[in-house]
């Protein structure tokens, strides 16, 4: 896949961009809090035909997904009774013993073509009763996609909730070679693996935003020793400037129509937000005020912004209409609110609060205005919503690194995210529209 | 001030030079001697009186602030006079002004905190006779920490406007 790059500047700034198949460091997983308490799940290893195991163990994919979520207990295989790999071995009575509430089992099978079939059943134990079954056949690299979809359809069925293990993240990582910082602007699989790295700059990266659809991530680059926004479709690699005024061009954020992209520029002087109309790039002035504008977050419904201002002498957050009209502020508790994300059913924004000089991830629930603590870290930054609502994604500093953190929105469970060597930062969760690139 | 620091401070504005293309076409005309200085050690213990006070300024290039502010202090502004009295001088030198942030709070905000100290003092060089199209400012926000530490001094030390010409 070949990737269009403007005529830069600055010879030392880029190196490549696109989907290079370079080797990448990946996300590791740990979860730090909150295992136990979930619904107790039996996944059963899958059966198979082949001489040699197929290239993935699905079941052990979907059962460290189902692990992370906190929602669920995994019970431990060597407790099994049995290890039935299609519906006429289930014995339900098997399953009660281990006091598992629900059973999967399955099987990967070598197919035509190199391919494999993936089949899996999800029993309810106590019903005795199957609530999903499917068939998928697929080539090799996509048995990880496929544990995925089969995981998010059991979250979905015990839950009554979707599922975000086939979403991504989108992430920027810093890594130091001789004296030399490199950035990476990545995307990962929501466990951390398959890492893509989507550009790589010796010049900082930051606010990657996806595009609702998810073929597009909007970001800053500093290559041309400014911040300059760019827009890049993750699927093909191509990428144009989409904003370089003199100043500042940065914080985009799409509206959830994927039309308009709300950022922040100061062209004029001093820091304000703008709307851009993607079809041709027209410009709509929101804020104007002498203080520090930026940070736009769009609600769900597309008919509000939030945002960090200053005008009231130190960042708190503030919300306007789409056309920038009815400004009113929303945050009055803590010295310092900024950089608020709205979750998926708009009633709650997730931003970072500080007082006395420590900076945590938090949420404010807009109906009764309470501002509440969502950890106890110094130097949390960029939060944001899982597709879902359920967890929140953000970055953070751990054992003087760089990390990505994540809680749920109940504070219940957290885990870490982070690289063997080198800083994560600037996380971005995808939308639950997911393009797969072609491979 | 703690050795281990300097050393470590040295060699990271020994990096950031090489690291920064923005100051390669513009090698530094003095030696910058402002590691520690201004705002970031205000208990140096060093009284001792320079015998070219203007050159001394002249020697440091970076100006420092304090928490999520861009005002300059008066020892700071003997610094921005200095420079601006050198460019006044030198009409055929151009400068940038490199807006940089600690890493506490958000990286959006930031950048725009980094810019407005870099406004700040491109405002005094401005008034002190440096015409508009010698300057530039450009921030960083806090992608551009000098200090890797997450410490107070560390902090203090990347609060900057770096003087580049």
């Amino acid at each position: 896949m070949k990737t269009v790059l403007q005529p830069m500047k600055c010879i030392l700034a880029v190196l490549f961009a696109g989907y290079a198949a370079l080797a990448s460091a990946i996300l590791t997983i740990e979860i730090t809090q909150g295992v136990d308490g979930g619904l107790p799940i039996s996944i059963v290893p899958f059966g198979g035909a082949g001489k040699e195991p197929p290239p993935q163990d699905v079941a052990a994919v979907i059962e460290a997904d189902l692990a992370r979520s906190g929602r669920f207990t995994p019970l431990d295989k060597k407790d099994f009774v049995s290890r039935p790999t299609d519906d006429k071995q289930v014995v339900f009575k098997d399953w009660r013993i281990v006091k598992a509430e629900a059973l999967v089992i399955g099987s990967v099978k070598p197919a035509a073509g190199g391919r494999y079939q993936v089949e899996f059943r999800l029993y309810d134990v106590y019903k005795e009763k199957q609530l999903a079954g499917y068939s998928y056949v697929v080539a090799a690299d996509r048995l990880r996609a496929v544990a995925h979809q089969i995981s998010d359809i059991i979250y979905e069925k015990l839950t009554g909730e979707p599922g975000v293990f086939s979403t991504r993240i989108a992430y920027v990582t810093r890594e130091q070679t001789g004296k030399r910082f490199n950035y990476k602007l990545q995307i990962a699989d929501s466990d951390g693996y398959q890492p893509v790295t989507v550009l790589s700059s010796v010049e900082p990266l930051m606010s990657p935003a996806w595009s609702p659809d998810g073929t597009r991530l909007a970001y800053v680059s500093f290559e041309q020793r400014r911040p300059v926004l760019y827009m890049q479709n993750v699927v093909t690699g191509t990428r144009r400037r989409i904003a370089e005024f003199n100043g500042i061009n940065s914080a985009p954020a799409w509206s959830p129509d994927g039309t308009q992209l709300a950022l922040t520029l100061s062209r004029d002087g001093n820091p304000e937000i703008y709307l851009m109309r993607l079809s041709d790039n027209a410009l709509t002035r929101l804020t104007s005020h002498p203080a520090i504008d930026t940070e736009p977050s769009w609600s769900p419904d597309g008919k509000e912004i939030a945002f960090t201002s200053d005008r009231g002498g130190k960042p708190q957050i503030y919300r306007m209409r789409a056309d920038g009209s009815n400004v009113e502020r929303l945050t009055f508790e803590g010295e310092y609110n900024a950089r608020a994300s709205y979750s998926a059913d708009g009633k709650m924004l997730t931003l970072v609060s500080g007082a006395q000089g420590r900076y945590h991830a938090a949420l404010l629930h807009l109906q009764s205005s309470t501002l509440q603590m969502l950890t106890d870290t110094p130097l949390d930054e960029s939060p944001s919503f899982a597709p879902n609502g359920r967890m929140i994604l953000y970055a953070t500093e751990h054992g003087g690194r760089g990390v990505l953190a994540s809680v749920s929105a109940d504070g219940r469970v957290r885990q870490l995210l982070k690289l063997q060597e080198g800083d994560v930062r600037e996380p971005a969760w995808s939308p639950f529209n997911r393009t797969t690139p072609t491979n | 001030m703690d050795k281990k620091i300097l050393f470590s401070l040295l060699g990271l504005a020994a990096l950031a030079l090489t690291a920064c293309g923005g100051s390669e076409a513009t090698k530094p005309a003095v030696e910058d001697k402002s590691v520690g200085a201004a705002g970031a050690d205000t208990d140096a213990g060093v009284s001792g009186k320079s015998l070219d006070a203007k050159a001394d300024l002249l020697a440091k290039r970076r100006v420092y602030f304090a928490f999520d502010s861009s005002a300059v202090d008066a020892e700071n502004r003997a610094i921005v006079e200095a420079h601006a009295a050198y460019l006044a001088a030198n009409k055929n030198i151009k400068v940038v002004l490199e807006g940089h942030t600690d890493e506490r709070g958000t990286r959006e905000y930031n950048l725009a905190l980094g810019e407005r100290r870099a406004q700040a003092v491109e405002r005094m060089v401005k008034a002190l006779g440096v015409s508009a199209d010698r300057v530039k400012n450009v921030s960083y926000g806090e992608e551009k920490a000098l200090a890797m530490d997450h410490t107070e001094t560390a902090w203090a030390l990347n609060r900057r406007v770096e003087i580049i010409y």
